[in-house]
């Protein structure tokens, strides 16, 4: 992907908070996408969201895509033993009438090979692929790198 | 539980292998965000709250550090004598530049401490942390390490750790408990 592109994704960025809207495909809702601030492009940037399934059958959320980032790949934070590690995540299952969060301290997306650094009040969009539902593209919001997550009105643990 | 002082199983190394040591016994040298040099010897007197961590990782170390500036806002004032740390397991790439421009993100007050690798593992040893390097495709890496936050009371004893996903109701109190 190159920057032009990536600037006209970064330029969609609306000043309303794009994390609150609730993206639907087939019996999955995904919503509150979010991600948190860079120093520089070195490092990795984060992907946070919930799913919800309200359908009957079981799928799995098993990639991510986005302009933002060359390698964006989906991990699990463990600790085991007191020690912190973030294995891959080969797929992250998202039962019937279940909803999963990619969360701090959990299932997140790792985004390697940032295009640019992520800077709070940025906007990016990122496809999730499900097993059995397909893609689905939502727009994730650049927080500060101390948020704990979106401020929704209706943002529910 | 920690009154017990030192004892030993057959498969069970003893207390003092796996609690830190008093800060006062701690033998490290390291540069903060600001290349200042720092000694354990500088902190005594005060409580101290200390974790491993490097900021390559987006995931279990901001969300700490989160944590931590949330329970600092809790204790306001109160935590003011308090030594505020985070360790670098990562010192090859987290120079104090790069810490400085980490921590700014957060509560004033946290320091961001690094230095030469076997100053960095002094320390780990001292703390009873383990960390390792994981290599990744592509020549990157990243680091395992002990998660949980350490406290220390002003005269240098442990006190308690904060585990990763521990109940913010319980480390503020638990935090409160080395402040007097
Ligand atoms: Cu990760």
């Amino acid at each position: 992907m190159n920057h032009f592109l990536l600037a006209a994704a970064l330029t969609l960025s609306a000043p309303a908070a794009m994390a609150c809207e609730t993206v639907a495909i087939g019996d999955l809702t995904v919503e509150h996408a979010w991600s948190k601030a860079t120093i520089g492009a070195g490092r990795p940037g984060v992907f946070y969201v919930e799913i919800t399934n309200t359908g009957s059958t079981d799928d799995a959320l098993v990639g991510i895509a986005t302009p933002a980032a060359g390698m964006p790949m989906l991990h699990e934070t463990v600790v085991q033993d007191g020690i912190a590690s973030m294995p891959h995540a080969m797929s992250i299952p998202v039962p019937a009438s279940q909803s999963v969060q990619l969360s701090p301290g959990g299932y997140h997306g790792m985004l390697m090979g940032l295009t640019t650094a992520l800077k709070e009040g940025d906007s990016f969009p990122v496809t999730l692929t499900f097993e059995k539902a397909g893609e689905v593209t939502v727009n994730v919001d650049v927080l500060s790198l101390r948020a704990e997550g979106p401020d929704c009105a209706d943002a529910g643990q | 539980m920690l009154g017990v002082g030192a004892y030993r199983t057959r498969n069970r190394p003893a207390l003092s292998e796996v609690l830190p040591l008093p800060i006062g016994e701690m033998s490290w040298a390291l540069t903060d965000h600001r290349d200042q040099s720092v000694r354990p010897t500088d902190w005594a007197g005060h409580p101290v709250m200390v974790f491993f961590g490097f900021t390559w990782c987006p995931d279990v170390c901001p969300t700490t550090l989160s944590d931590i500036s949330l329970w600092l806002e809790d204790l306001g004032a109160d935590a003011n004598r308090l030594i505020v740390a985070l360790i670098s397991v990562d010192p090859e790439r987290d120079t104090p530049a790069v810490l400085a421009d980490y921590v700014s993100s957060f509560d004033p007050r946290i320091i961001g401490l690094t230095g030469p690798a076997d100053e960095v593992a002094k320390a780990a040893a001292d703390f009873r942390v383990t960390y390792r390097r994981v290599d990744k495709d592509g020549g990157d890496y990243t680091m395992d390490h002990t998660a949980g936050v350490f406290l220390f009371h002003p005269d240098g004893r442990f006190a308690s750790i904060i585990d990763f996903h521990e109940d913010r109701r319980f480390a503020v109190p638990k935090i409160r408990r080395t402040l007097s």
